[in-house]
């Protein structure tokens, strides 16, 4: 009786497991079909006719393509390093029951977490007060600092028990070096877990390049797919020709190109992020639960 | 002697604060310049902002564009789809979760691991991938549903163009989204149940129907309702890059796929109207603001631990 119903359980779970990665296999699938197979059976998962066409088509002029990766690595990269400095050494502070201006610094951090000043005014503060259109640096710092990551490293900081702060204090450390060589190592999976929280919505952005980019050379590799998807013949329209991702003239599955082009831009951390999973279920149980 | 000692715990004090002061400053200095600043948004809406004359020499207009915003449909559509979408999100993501999480309860943790690594994928996903996958399934000329009603001798549909079948769509996909993440949250919940009580049931003769009803479901009533209280406060904001992305802002479908925040992005971007989106991003933000402390009240009365303020 018990085996029976773990069966059904498991086959609940298997054409549900099979659900959730149907749309990731229409992707790689069609990204394969040729333009004969596209025109008369549609986007498959199984190409009936297998080219590599589309990759070929996009890797022969891949200028947009590794422009965009470098674009994002960079910004990623320096966004994960600041936006984890810069939060954890707040959250340190917010966690010192000595610190005399804690109850402030708590409010300053906590309020916009309740109310914010809307989107029109952050767009006249970006483009008009700080001058940021079409710069590199919108792409890194509006989302550098956040209540939420902030709210998430305090929860963790402050299990670390004020005894060992205090006797470093005692052998004469100063507050940095108490940060940096006490409280940081002893938060390892803490901080990975932010800095990886920072590299997934790094990565995943594409909302501030809507707002702020109209530079084709600082397009990151998200924005570079929304307008590919935008735009009804990718391949052959302007904007492709603009953003060099084809040469004129060229003959390639449309469709299929497309898929093929949202594979390469997203495949390596699509791969890579589901491995660091365990980090990303302690930052939610934490975040989750406790607000 | 005292005095002097005073002294110096007062410099050495100060020489502390300086030092923590100095490691909170750059966060602080960047929640100003990207979220204090921009609460001169609760002044625009009062104003015909104009981008020659600044912030400060735009004329005062009063409530004008207040009455203008809502004396139009598309706010309280906008409006009316926020809040209606983010009730059947809450609903039907607890539904899915629950179910889920209770059924990986009975299997191994091997099992289990490997489901949840499934379930939890979606989550690294843009909405801006999701729209490309969301276009296999439902292309008019390519996708895959389009071509399987053919082959069963149906007409074609044209679903980047009908908004009905938007608000199902939109639910499948956000439980797509999601699920993983929340199952996540309610499988936690159910390890920490004490496994006395299904001992005692066991030894009572219990069947697995009455252990779910009088133990399992029971015990998840906390977060549930701690859950359902703490999205009160999101109710009126809305998933700009679901709701902009997967429709692929077709204007076609705006009946039921535009939220307040897509208005307000339209607003802003294509008509290029200060006054009005401003107005709405305000109205959107107080709204917000009250149901976040209203939430937040109530949770504290039930469970005072899990208050953010």
């Amino acid at each position: 009786m018990k085996k029976k119903t773990h069966m059904g359980i498991h086959v609940i779970m298997i054409i549900t497991s099979i659900l959730f990665v149907l749309p990731f296999l229409i992707i790689v699938g069609s990204s394969f079909q040729s333009q004969n197979d596209l025109i008369s059976n549609g986007y498959r998962i199984i190409p009936k006719e297998a080219t590599l066409a589309s990759y070929k088509a996009i890797l022969a002029s891949p200028d947009s393509l590794v422009r965009s990766y470098i674009i994002t690595i960079f910004t990623s990269a320096v966004s994960v390093v600041l936006g984890t400095v810069m939060s954890s050494s707040c959250a340190f502070v917010m966690t010192r029951k000595d610190y005399k201006y804690r109850n402030v610094l708590t409010f300053i951090m906590f309020v916009p977490m309740l109310l914010n000043g809307g989107m029109v005014a952050s767009y006249i503060n970006i483009t008009q007060f700080l001058g940021l259109k079409n710069s590199i640096l919108v792409l890194i710092l509006p989302g550098l600092v956040s209540s939420w990551y902030i709210l998430l490293m305090k929860g963790f900081f402050s299990s670390i028990p004020y005894e060992i702060i205090e006797s470093a204090k005692i052998d004469g450390a100063n507050e940095f070096e108490i940060f940096g060589r006490i409280v940081i190592p002893l938060s390892k999976p803490a901080v990975a877990t932010i800095a990886l929280f920072y590299l997934l919505a790094s990565w995943n952005e594409w909302y501030n390049s809507m707002l702020y980019i109209d530079d084709p050379k600082l397009v990151k590799l998200q924005y570079l797919m929304m307008r590919i998807q935008s735009s009804i013949e990718f391949l052959n329209s302007a904007e492709a020709l603009q953003y060099g991702a084809v040469q004129a003239g060229q003959e390639v599955p449309q469709a299929g190109a497309r898929m093929a082009m949202c594979l390469l831009a997203v495949g390596p951390m699509l791969v890579i992020f589901p491995f660091f999973q365990k980090y990303f279920v302690q930052g939610l149980t934490v975040g989750s639960v406790k607000g | 002697m005292n005095g002097v000692k005073r002294k110096k715990r007062f410099a050495g004090d100060f020489l502390k604060s300086w030092q923590l002061t100095a490691l909170a400053l750059p966060a602080v200095t960047f929640m100003i310049i990207f979220n204090y600043v921009p609460y001169f948004g609760f002044i625009l809406p009062f104003k015909n902002y104009r981008y020659d004359l600044g912030f400060f020499k735009s004329p005062w207009v009063g409530f004008k564009n207040f009455e203008y915003l809502f004396s139009g449909q598309d706010v309280l559509k906008a409006t009316r789809n926020t809040v209606l979408y983010n009730v059947i999100f809450i609903i039907m993501g607890l539904i899915f979760a629950i179910a889920f999480a209770i059924m990986l309860f009975q299997l191994g943790r091997r099992a289990v691991k490997t489901y949840q690594t499934i379930f939890f994928i979606p989550y690294f996903i843009s909405w801006v991938v999701a729209s490309f996958a969301l276009s296999g399934f439902l292309d008019v000329e390519y996708g895959i549903i389009n071509n399987i009603l053919g082959k069963l001798g149906m007409e074609p549909v044209l679903w980047y163009s009908d908004p009905k079948y938007w608000p199902v769509i939109l639910v499948v996909a956000k439980i797509w989204k999601d699920m993983g993440y929340n199952v996540i949250i309610f499988y936690t919940e159910l390890m920490s149940i004490d496994t006395t009580y299904y001992e005692a049931a066991d030894l009572d003769g219990a069947n697995g129907l009455q252990k779910l009803k009088y133990i399992t479901l029971p015990c998840l009533k906390r977060i549930v309702v701690l859950l359902l209280i703490m999205n009160i406060g999101k109710m009126f904001s809305g998933d700009f890059g679901m709701f902009y992305n997967l429709p692929l802002n077709s204007s076609l479908l705006y009946s039921t796929t535009d939220v307040l925040d897509t208005y307000v992005y339209r607003a802003l971007i294509n008509l290029g109207d200060i006054g009005m989106s401003s107005a709405a991003t305000m109205y959107q933000s107080v709204v917000g603001f009250v149901l976040v402390v209203i939430s937040n009240g109530i949770v504290k009365k039930l469970d005072d631990e899990n208050a953010v303020f």
